[in-house]
């Protein structure tokens, strides 16, 4: 393995906008409130960022392609500026191009900023897209839950769970979330819901109903990363550091080579396991103090916790029934609502799973804070179970 | 015998879906209550995605199951209600059942006497070559909200195999032509316009249907009562026992008329009756098949021992096992463009193909052809340039693998009711071929809880997408429930 990362790439500021239905707000001033959340965060002036990386996914229905949206609504002075895309991984795609211009040498202080409108399109839940003029050809159109419900049936089989069961346990995932969601302010989504109400939601793909499917939101998010040293420089002592940040993407093996059961997503797997050596963690469940990951549905969050080697395997089910992902949990989970309540704007998601950590990591989180944050993890996955990417980061204080 | 050209193989296919006439005559009893009358049994019906291509298919495929498609000289599709205007729809056929460049084809129409014509034309084709000849006939057929035609019409394909060595030899045929216009549609218009039935009755089946047989009886020493079949196809009740009786046919030869199971197929109709005759038929049978529009072709049949080896796979009795019956009048209204229904924003999306793609990728989409690379031996669809098989390198070589046949199981799946879809909840799911080959597909002819991880699924062409802007239709295959439940009432 590579040396990677770790220790490499501070993170001096962060910003994030309020999430929601935003009508009265177009993307650039989405973009506006992130940046300047970050840029006073950080203490900088904007003349001081050497290069930026911009995450939208959905470019028809935002700001259109290229990154001249990102350069024009911030005006930043003709510095290099990358758009990035990879489906809702999008958010973390866009710091990993930052954080590795940090920690090259190219930038000494780079910009990640994602953002996404999507509450433009005149409709619920995500716009449709082509695959691609051939693979429209053959690939079914589904929709995006409908692609994570298979995970349910699939998994339902191979631990032998009866599917009510499971329903119960992916319940209480959105429950959970609901109830961390209501005391964010930033959040889309504020109020808490009863399990009763989750359990008797309109069918959206069987077997997930409505309470089962993240909020779809307008946001933007953004991060100012520098060297560990510059950050001193500029009164970080002890700042928030990246231990790690690994992606995976599928080469088509899941969906077109018979090995894969469709009961997890094989990338979060692999990423994970790249992030802990890169970060030196040998026991998840027990070192990592807090996770933000993918919760586009239920399912996907309960079967991430196994793809991320914290419940063992058949256990997230149980895990998640105990209560060890609430917030007063063993390791809480979506502490801050997660895409199912703080919501789910493409672009932005994987910097707002970023912004929490580095918001609990130095006390900062307000009512939600959690005691002895050490090190957080966030996932961000894009695609769908057979097909995806998946970004895992670690984000912690000091060198370990 | 040897030397005698007739039907070698023969298939049909009946759309899953039935539509109960009740429930059409319930819904339209406030424009025409004497719907009511003729309101028995129930009609087939195309799912949104069939059509007379790929119903034709599926007969063809009833009929050929693993017979050697090299083989084959010629595809012929008979309808009058063809999807195509100008794009070969035969050749549409062609392709999906893998059939060779080298292949002669055309399509028939014209009437409702296009199949018998068309199989006459076929048979004629099949003499004197050494390769046997497709004829698929498939219909499709529009009528107008609460009109007798829509209840008492059916959805349905046939296909034949014709060349030496049958078991159906044509012993003669006969044709009579008049302008006698019973009904007529106009290019480009939707619904047939029809004449009295009393008149189409006395004038039209009463005399131009006994010319033909007697012309074709006067091409043979065959006995009038040795005929074991009579089929004539019509949507009239009480003419075909009347012309039983007229031509001197025992009274039991008179073949079951699928209207109350399937409703009047149009240039069809005769054919799914022929098939549905040979199901049953021992060798020696005479069958005698009547089809009368514009006047009237006439055939004579002699089953053969090769009778005994050539049953189809379902055919028509096996498809009529596997209906599904429901009420849901506004859904076949929709499926037949009758319905607006508000599908929503989603159902904006733009659908228009590239014809470029779907030249390049054709052959593969049409005929279901995944690829085995040379090098690592995995089966695959799509062929992509790198193999997804483990310890593949650089560009893959494939070797076509054909896998509509191929036998599969559900990986994962789910109905989804979100995305837009003509007939929602939309099925679909990771499939997984026994050759290794694994496809996201879509899923359909679901009933109710026939679908599980793990459970077998079948292959079937179906349509994948309607361009209405355009008007153009993009096909593919898609998974459907094996259905052993159905399988064995049948």
């Amino acid at each position: 393995m590579t040396k990677g990362i770790r220790d490499k790439v501070a993170i001096v500021g962060m910003g994030c906008s309020q999430f929601g239905e935003r009508w009265d707000t177009g993307s650039e001033e989405l973009m506006m409130e992130a940046f300047q959340e970050a840029l006073s965060d950080a203490g900088i002036d904007r003349s001081r960022i050497d290069a930026a990386w911009f995450g939208v996914s959905c470019d028809p229905i935002n700001v259109g392609n290229s990154a001249v949206p990102l350069a024009v609504g911030l005006r930043l002075p003709n510095i290099p500026v990358t758009h990035v895309e990879n489906m809702c991984a999008t958010g973390t795609e866009a710091l990993r191009g930052a954080a590795y211009a940090v920690a090259s040498g190219a930038a000494e202080i780079a910009l990640a900023l994602g953002c996404e409108k999507l509450k433009d399109t005149g409709y619920g839940g995500l716009p449709v897209r082509t695959k691609g003029l051939f693979n429209d050809m053959w690939m079914p159109y589904g929709s995006a839950p409908g692609t994570f419900a298979q995970l349910a049936g699939a998994y339902a089989a191979r631990h032998s769970i009866k599917m009510a069961d499971l329903k119960q346990a992916m319940a209480h995932v959105s429950w959970k979330s609901h109830e961390n969601g209501a005391r964010n302010p930033k959040a889309h989504l504020r109020k808490p819901v009863s399990m009763d109400t989750i359990l008797k939601a309109p069918m959206i793909a069987e077997p997930l109903g409505l309470f089962d499917c993240c909020g779809v939101s307008d946001g933007a998010a953004a991060a100012i990363v520098t060297t560990p040293e510059i950050a001193r420089d500029l009164g970080k002592r002890d700042p928030v550091l990246i231990k790690s940040l690994q992606l995976s993407v599928s080469n088509g093996s899941e969906a077109s080579y018979r090995d894969w059961d469709g009961s997890y997503v094989l990338n979060t797997r692999i990423a994970s396991r790249r992030a802990y050596e890169e970060a030196g963690i040998r026991n998840p469940r027990e070192e990592i103090s807090l996770i933000e990951v993918h919760d586009c549905f239920s399912v996907t969050e309960l079967v991430t916790m196994e793809d991320l080697g914290i419940s063992p395997e058949g256990g997230a089910t149980r895990d998640i029934l105990d209560g060890f992902f609430d917030a007063d949990g063993g390791l809480p989970c979506q502490i801050d609502g997660g895409l199912k309540c703080f919501g789910h704007p493409i672009g932005a998601s994987g910097l707002r799973m970023a912004y929490e950590m580095y918001l609990q990591l130095q006390g900062r989180a307000g009512e939600r804070q959690r005691k002895d944050v050490r090190l957080g993890l966030t996932h961000n996955l894009g695609g769908t179970p057979s097909s995806n990417v998946a970004c895992v980061a670690i984000f912690g204080c000091g060198p370990a | 015998m040897a030397d005698r050209i007739g039907i070698t193989r023969f298939g049909a296919y009946i759309p899953q879906l039935r539509l109960r006439r009740t429930a059409m005559a319930a819904a339209n009893a406030w424009a025409n209550p004497g719907l009511k009358g003729s309101a028995k049994g129930e009609r087939s019906m195309c799912g949104w995605d069939e059509d007379v291509v790929t119903m034709a298919v599926a007969a063809a495929r009833d009929a050929l199951q693993n017979y050697r498609r090299d083989r084959i000289s010629a595809c012929i599709l008979a309808s009058t209600s063809a999807p195509f205007a100008d794009r070969l729809n035969a050749g549409l056929v062609a392709g999906a059942l893998n059939l060779p460049d080298a292949l002669q084809s055309f399509d028939v129409s014209g009437s409702l006497r296009a199949g018998t014509s068309g199989l006459m034309a076929a048979l004629a084709m099949a003499a004197g070559q050494d390769n046997p000849v497709l004829f698929v006939a498939g219909e499709r057929r529009s009528a107008k909200p609460a009109s007798v035609a829509e209840m008492q019409n059916g959805d349905a394909a046939a296909a034949f195999l014709v060349g030496y060595n049958p078991a159906a030899a044509l012993v003669a045929s006969h044709t009579v032509t008049r302008d006698f216009v019973d009904h007529f549609r106009a290019t480009g218009v939707k619904y047939d316009y029809g004449w009295e039935e009393r008149w189409v009755r006395d004038e039209g089946y009463m005399k131009l249907v006994p010319a033909a047989l007697d012309g074709l009886f006067r091409k043979t020493n065959v006995s009038r009562d040795k005929v074991a079949r009579f089929i004539l196809p019509t949507p009239l009740g009480g003419i075909a026992p009347a012309l039983a009786r007229k031509m001197g046919f025992a009274e039991n030869s008179l073949a079951p008329a699928l209207i109350e199971n399937c409703g009047f197929s149009g240039a069809v109709h005769g054919l799914l009756m022929l098939v549905q005759a040979l199901e049953t038929a021992k060798p020696g049978d005479m069958i005698a098949v009547a089809s009368f529009a514009n006047g009237c072709d006439a055939l004579l049949f002699e089953v053969t021992p090769e009778i005994e080896k050539v049953r189809p796979r379902r055919g028509v009795s096996g498809w009529l096992a596997r209906g599904r019956p429901t009420d849901d009048y506004t859904r076949f209204l929709s499926f037949n463009g009758e319905l607006n229904v508000d599908w929503g924003m989603r159902a904006e999306f733009g659908n228009k193909y590239a014809l470029t793609v779907e030249y390049r990728t054709g052959r593969d989409n049409l005929a279901f052809l995944g690829g085995r690379d040379r090098q690592t031996g995995v089966v695959q669809f799509p062929k992509t340039p790198a193999a997804v098989g483990p310890g593949a390198e650089g560009f893959a070589h494939y070797e076509d693998v054909p896998l509509a046949d191929v036998p599969a199981r559900v990986v994962s799946f789910t109905a989804d009711w979100l995305t837009y879809y003509p007939s929602p909840p939309f099925y679909f799911g990771l499939v997984q071929f026994e050759n290794g080959a694994r496809v996201l597909m879509e899923m359909v002819d679901v009933r109710e809880g026939a679908l599980s991880v793990g459970s077998d699924v079948e292959m079937v062409f179906r349509v994948k997408e309607i361009d209405s802007i355009r008007g153009y239709r993009h096909y593919f295959w898609k998974a459907t429930p094996q259905d052993a439940k159905a399988e064995a009432a049948s």
